[in-house]
């Protein structure tokens, strides 16, 4: 018996995501009695079968295709239910992020089975299948049952820590040509638009975060100078995106974008759950806060209770003078 | 344009989120409800493309029947005809809500005619499953991609544009098409006076269907245990500037 672990990439650059993916699919292979096997999809990934193989991959299926030429959701979900036929895999698993669930949707309604998205524990044992995903966003969890003859489920992106196995695994190249019809080009990537070439919010090691109370678009020109002494990106809360502050791509929460830094410095944000789940993958937050009680204070590793205008320019000067 | 957007109506919760003495579902109790948010920038899209080329918006929704009040807001802010599939449960698994919202749409465009455009959020604020778009998509023949926060109209076909990390994937769509939408495609009007008396005469239909339930089954929610973490506090002014900066420089974010 076989589990297909999707393995996103982009044009040949193995995802992160796609690590923590094989991590969690490993273990729950081990524990189902299957074996382990990492799908990739598209041209230009042969250079990641040796990463996928110390990741635990027994076996790395490269599909290729003329239609295969960038990303595409229905060609990708019709490959993978080939690969599913074909191979006789009764377990397809992926990381929880954009890609990895619109993927692994598409493959759930060609099959017509379940998808459970981003799970955080996963007990294989018995036909009906136990557990937990995560809800809005993250606060909450639910428990949850399974029941289908292929078993569809993505990890919750961040809840697994992405480690190489202790031995790596076989890495045996598949081949495998799928029988793709070329209407399925009509959702594959056509063209890119590079905005920022640079660090981004979700690379940032620093992230100085801005809510309501920085109080207006202007006002946030102090939260740069920081996160540039800092080499790092200001973020937002939604009720800035909403107020027309800052473009809604800076935004940090459930409906923006989840953020991992080394700190977080959230200034000026009280932490409603749909901030919080964005920004909870943080290793560190620091928040300035003038309320003591704020949930984003109580959350904290560190706070400072004072208004945000007056630490924010305080702390960029005191990195100044200690750099001289 | 026929445009049709499927709403979910979800609770608004602030700081936390509590749950039913029985752990079926979110405790309402002091919460009030909207729209689903990458589902309210999608009616405000539909709208938009409506005032820009001409044309119809559809709202549908499955839900309880309090989600009427979810329909006539989006009325408020411009649709036109309103939709709901109402159910009695809290919530029907993704295979089940698919299968009654592809049924509903079938049987209006028998009716009245194709849709050109269905608009879907990207995932719904509270369940999270992330494929309902996809498989009416799917079981309508229709191509589909989420992610989506631009949408240009053009002859036969829809350009969209979803964010990736530093910029944006381009697609070219061919009508009748489906879109994931997410939030950040605009900013939402709030609806006005006029827009709020009209919502109240807006026509709704009710359309029931009965469809079997999936193989995701859920049986209790509860909140993640929190990391209780002792918060310390470095100071109450511009003063703990310094031992903010001592904290920097030991989490090695300074070098």
């Amino acid at each position: 018996m076989t589990m297909l672990v999707l393995c996103d990439h982009d044009r040949g650059t193995l995802a992160d995501a796609s690590l923590e993916a094989l991590t969690f699919g490993r273990d729950l292979a081990a524990a189902a009695g299957v074996s382990c096997e990492a799908v990739v999809i598209g041209k230009g990934a042969e250079g990641a079968v040796g990463q996928l193989a110390a990741y635990g991959a027994a076996v790395v299926h490269l599909a290729s295709h003329d239609v295969l030429t960038d990303f595409g959701p229905e060609a990708w979900g019709e490959t993978l239910a080939q690969l599913v036929a074909s191979c006789g895999a009764s377990v397809v698993t992926a990381c929880g992020t954009d890609r990895g669930n619109e993927v692994l949707a598409q493959l759930a309604a060609r099959l017509d089975e379940p998808f459970v998205a981003n799970c955080r524990e996963v007990d294989p044992s018995g036909d009906t299948w136990s557990l937990t995903r995560v809800q809005w966003g993250g606060s909450l969890l639910e428990d949850a049952t399974l029941t289908a003859d292929h078993k569809i489920v993505s990890v919750a992106h961040h809840v697994v820590e992405a480690a190489p196995a202790s031995e790596p695994a076989a890495g045996t190249v598949a081949a495998f040509s799928p029988d793709l019809d070329a209407s399925l080009a009509r959702t594959v990537v056509t063209d890119r638009v590079v905005l920022s070439r640079g660090i981004t919010l979700s690379t940032a090691p620093v992230v100085v975060g801005g809510g309501r109370g920085v109080g207006s678009a202007e006002a946030f020109a102090p939260l740069e100078e920081l996160a540039a002494e800092l080499g790092g990106v200001v973020g937002c809360s939604r009720a800035v995106t909403n107020n027309g502050w800052r473009p809604h791509s800076d935004q940090v929460g459930q409906t923006g974008t989840r953020i991992a830094p080394q700190v977080y410095i959230a200034s000026g944000i009280s932490g409603a759950i749909q901030h919080w789940v964005g920004a909870m993958a943080s290793k560190h937050i620091l928040a300035i806060n003038t309320d003591r009680e704020a949930n984003i204070v109580t959350r904290a590793d560190w706070a400072v209770i004072a208004d945000l205008h007056k630490v924010i320019p305080a702390i960029t000067e005191e990195i100044r003078r200690r750099r001289g | 344009m026929r445009i049709l957007v499927c709403v979910k109506r979800v609770p608004a919760p602030g700081a936390k989120i509590n749950i039913t003495a029985d752990g079926r579902a979110v405790d309402t109790a002091h919460l009030g409800f909207t729209t689903s948010p990458h589902e309210e920038c999608a009616v405000e899209e539909a709208v938009q493309i409506a005032e820009a080329h001409g044309g119809e918006v559809t709202v549908l929704t499955l839900g309880p029947a309090e989600a009427e009040e979810q329909l006539r807001y989006a009325a408020s802010v411009g649709a036109h005809s309103l939709v709901l599939v109402p159910i009695e449960e809290v919530d029907w698994d993704p295979q089940r809500t698919a299968a009654a919202l592809t049924a509903t749409i079938s049987g209006i465009e028998a009716a009245e005619g194709a849709f050109d455009l269905l608009l879907f959020g990207n995932e719904s604020a509270d369940a999270g499953g992330f494929q309902v778009g996809v498989r009416v998509a799917h079981a309508l023949g229709r191509p589909i991609v989420n992610g989506i926060k631009g949408i240009d109209v053009g002859d036969g076909s829809v350009t969209a544009r979803r964010e990736i990390d530093g910029g944006f994937e381009v697609y070219e769509v061919p009508t009748p098409a489906v879109l994931g939408v997410k939030e950040g495609i605009n900013l939402p009007r709030y609806p006005t006076m006029k827009g709020r008396l009209a919502s109240k005469k807006a026509a709704l239909v009710t359309i029931e269907q009965s469809t079997e339930a999936g193989g995701q089954l859920r049986e209790r929610l509860h909140r993640p245990v929190e990391q209780v973490s002792e918060t310390v506090i470095l100071g109450e002014g511009p003063e703990a500037a310094a031992a903010v900066v001592d904290v920097l420089e030991e989490l090695g974010v300074l070098a």
